[in-house]
């Protein structure tokens, strides 16, 4: 049973193109899997190393505007210097851009780990309005609000077999799924190892894990540097498939929303930035018809607060509670039940 | 030079306004440790409480400053009470959370309430400005700059002679303390949150009628508001009144000196360089508030 269930929600995840013909709902789930792209990796410093970064749209966007311009071209001056970039193909550009993103995620992750909690905090929404600023402003490399247009499809090179350029919905939908699956399991592999356990150990109680030996600003540098580098794949692939960025994609908003995704589903849990990245993904699309944007944002902030004050861990940990209830409530029913109900409020 | 100088005297017309909006994220961050992200939203329902008494109900402009000032005031109260005092054990990040889900819905109710269109404070101000020399100031940024530095005034007052004050100056110290000794610590943060947002709203009134009014207006001036709190120390009101003046001022040099289109980025330039090589602020002696 419980090696059951992955098989079976790998292979819907894969047949899906085949029997969804809706090609709008099919554009939602390849957006929505690069936001869980995103999630998963902010998820790793969120909920694992317990730093809440609110500027990891920055990561985002750096990959996506490295990418970009990786693949487009620039010719730029710099202090007096001429700096001229042909064209390179698209994915060396998925891999530069996940470069650049980690690079940054080591120089932030140097600076801002010398402070804490609200501090952090601030400093990191700092990083991400500045690179956004930077991206507005910087209009020669940039075009600034004109936007980076015309962003071509990856082209995978296949040996003996020739070369194949993601033109159609289905081709992306396939690689957003399997670029998914290597950072699911790049990050079920880190957090259960001996490096998670690290993590782990500094997110509940820092001093102690300091005193034992765990150099903390080294393993939080580690998953800054791995959480940064995935979140700028993820703005890559999303940059690629648009077609188009502008610096509207630093806005804090989008950072947001990858919080409550994670939030939502349950910080520190490997199915819990899926979880809340579906419910956020298709949230909209149902809501449509019925709320103007404005309103369904004032939805979405409530919930969020709501999540916060009814279910502070988040939708997982509390399926599982349940479900754990379930399983043995079919022995002794009524102390199980009285058992799910003792959940506390407020928690870490 | 005159140049300069003109500079120099735009700074000073802001820093006022700043300055409220750091001494209220202050007191809040300082006394409950709450990071207020619906402070920029304060600040925002203030212009638009100023447009719904000045513009749309054609009523006095100068009845619309108080009226946003209270509003918001009242606004903070009704926020603390319905999301903090239930959070008070909760940790720090959680209740960032709690504040970000807040900060989101009264954004985006204003949009709702206002459409996205920015709107027009009219003043009962001469358009003219006053020409002294090589300098010219409009008459509303001088009367911005009177009000400013009289709320700066007032907040000293309260914090420093009132009973309400040293109550919370001691419960800035000592929460556990302060209620031992008789000091009603929910009351407190009610007040404290009321006081910071209706300092926020009054910032906002301000300087609605100089810029535009728009629903995204607070975010910005949030961001300013953590860049002020931490150039000037957690809790330092003091502190919160020169970094609202510094924070101006270097944006007005970055904006006339460097690019207009980086006026923003100098707040988080100081930010993290604040943080990277004194996080205790500019000012700091110890922690206290005053």
């Amino acid at each position: 049973m419980k090696r059951a269930l992955p098989a079976f929600w790998l292979i819907i995840l894969l047949t899906i193109p085949l029997w969804l013909q809706d090609q709008y709902i099919l554009h939602i789930l390849i957006t929505t899997g690069i936001f869980i792209i995103a999630a998963m990796s902010l998820n790793l410093l969120l909920g694992y190393t317990g730093q809440l970064s609110l500027g990891h749209v920055a990561f985002f966007g750096i990959g996506a505007y490295a990418s970009a311009l990786t693949t487009l071209g620039f010719d730029v001056e710099v202090f007096g210097f001429r700096v001229v970039h042909q064209p390179w193909p698209a994915i060396v550009g998925l891999f530069v851009g996940m470069v650049a993103a980690g690079i940054s995620g080591y120089v932030i992750g140097r600076l801002s780990f010398k402070v804490r909690g609200a501090y952090f905090v601030i400093v990191t929404i700092s990083f991400a309005e500045v690179t956004r600023l930077i991206a507005l402003n910087w209009v020669e490399l940039t075009q600034g609000p004109l936007a980076l247009t015309n962003i071509p499809p990856y082209t995978l090179a296949f040996p003996g077999l020739g070369d194949y350029t993601l033109w159609n919905k289905t081709a992306y939908y396939y690689l957003v799924v399997a670029v998914g699956l290597v950072a699911y399991l790049v990050i079920a592999r880190l957090v259960g190892s001996r490096i998670g356990r690290a993590m782990i150990a500094l997110k509940e109680n820092e001093t102690l894990a300091g005193s034992v030996g765990i150099d903390v600003t080294r393993y939080l540098v580690l998953a800054a540097v791995v959480s940064a580098a995935m979140a700028g794949g993820a703005g890559s692939l999303y940059a690629h498939y648009l077609k188009i960025i502008d610096p509207d994609i630093f806005l804090f908003i989008y950072t947001v929303t990858m919080v409550i995704m994670v939030i939502t589903g349950g910080k520190g849990t490997l199915a819990g930035p899926i979880v809340g990245g579906i419910i956020f993904g298709f949230l909209p699309v149902i809501l449509r018809p019925f709320a103007a944007p404005a309103v369904q944002w004032i939805l979405y902030g409530g919930l969020m607060i709501a999540i916060v004050f009814v279910l502070p861990q988040g939708i997982v940990p509390a399926l599982e509670r349940s479900i754990a209830n379930w399983a043995s409530s079919t022995r002794k029913p009524a102390r199980a039940m009285a058992a799910g109900n003792t959940e506390s409020r407020g928690g870490p | 030079m005159d140049q300069f100088l003109q500079h120099l005297l735009n700074a000073v017309m802001l820093g006022g306004t700043y300055a409220l909006l750091g001494i209220g994220l202050t007191l809040i961050f300082g006394i409950m440790r709450v990071v207020n992200f619906a402070h920029g939203e304060l600040y925002a329902f203030g212009a638009y409480t100023v447009y719904l008494v000045a513009a749309a109900l054609g009523l006095n402009f100068f009845l619309g400053l108080v009226v946003a000032v209270i509003a918001g005031a009242l606004l903070g109260a009704l926020i603390e009470i319905l999301l903090l005092r239930p959070m008070r054990s909760a940790d720090i990040d959680t209740v960032m959370l709690v504040m970000i889900g807040a900060w989101i819905v009264m954004q985006n109710t204003e949009l709702l309430l206002w459409g996205g269109v920015a709107k027009a404070i009219i003043t009962p101000f001469p358009d003219a400005p006053l020409v002294i020399g090589p300098v010219s100031i409009s008459w509303l940024r001088l009367f911005v700059l009177a009000a400013a530095l009289l709320l700066i005034g007032a907040s000293y007052v309260l914090i420093h002679r009132t009973k309400l004050g040293k109550a919370m100056r001691a419960t800035f110290q000592d929460a556990d303390t302060a209620a031992l000794m008789g000091v009603n610590i929910k009351g407190i943060f009610t007040a404290t949150f009321a006081i910071g947002s209706g300092l926020a709203a009054a910032a906002g009134a301000l300087l609605g009628p100089v810029f535009l009014v728009t629903p995204t207006m607070g975010d910005l001036a949030a961001l300013k508001a953590f860049a002020i709190v931490i150039l000037g120390g957690l809790g330092n009101i003091s502190g919160a009144t020169i970094g609202g003046f510094i924070l101006a001022f270097v944006e007005e040099i970055g904006a006339g000196y460097i690019s207009s289109g980086y006026r923003d980025a100098m707040g988080f330039l100081i930010i993290i360089v604040v943080l990277l090589f004194r996080p205790t602020g500019l000012f700091a002696r110890a922690e206290r508030v005053g």
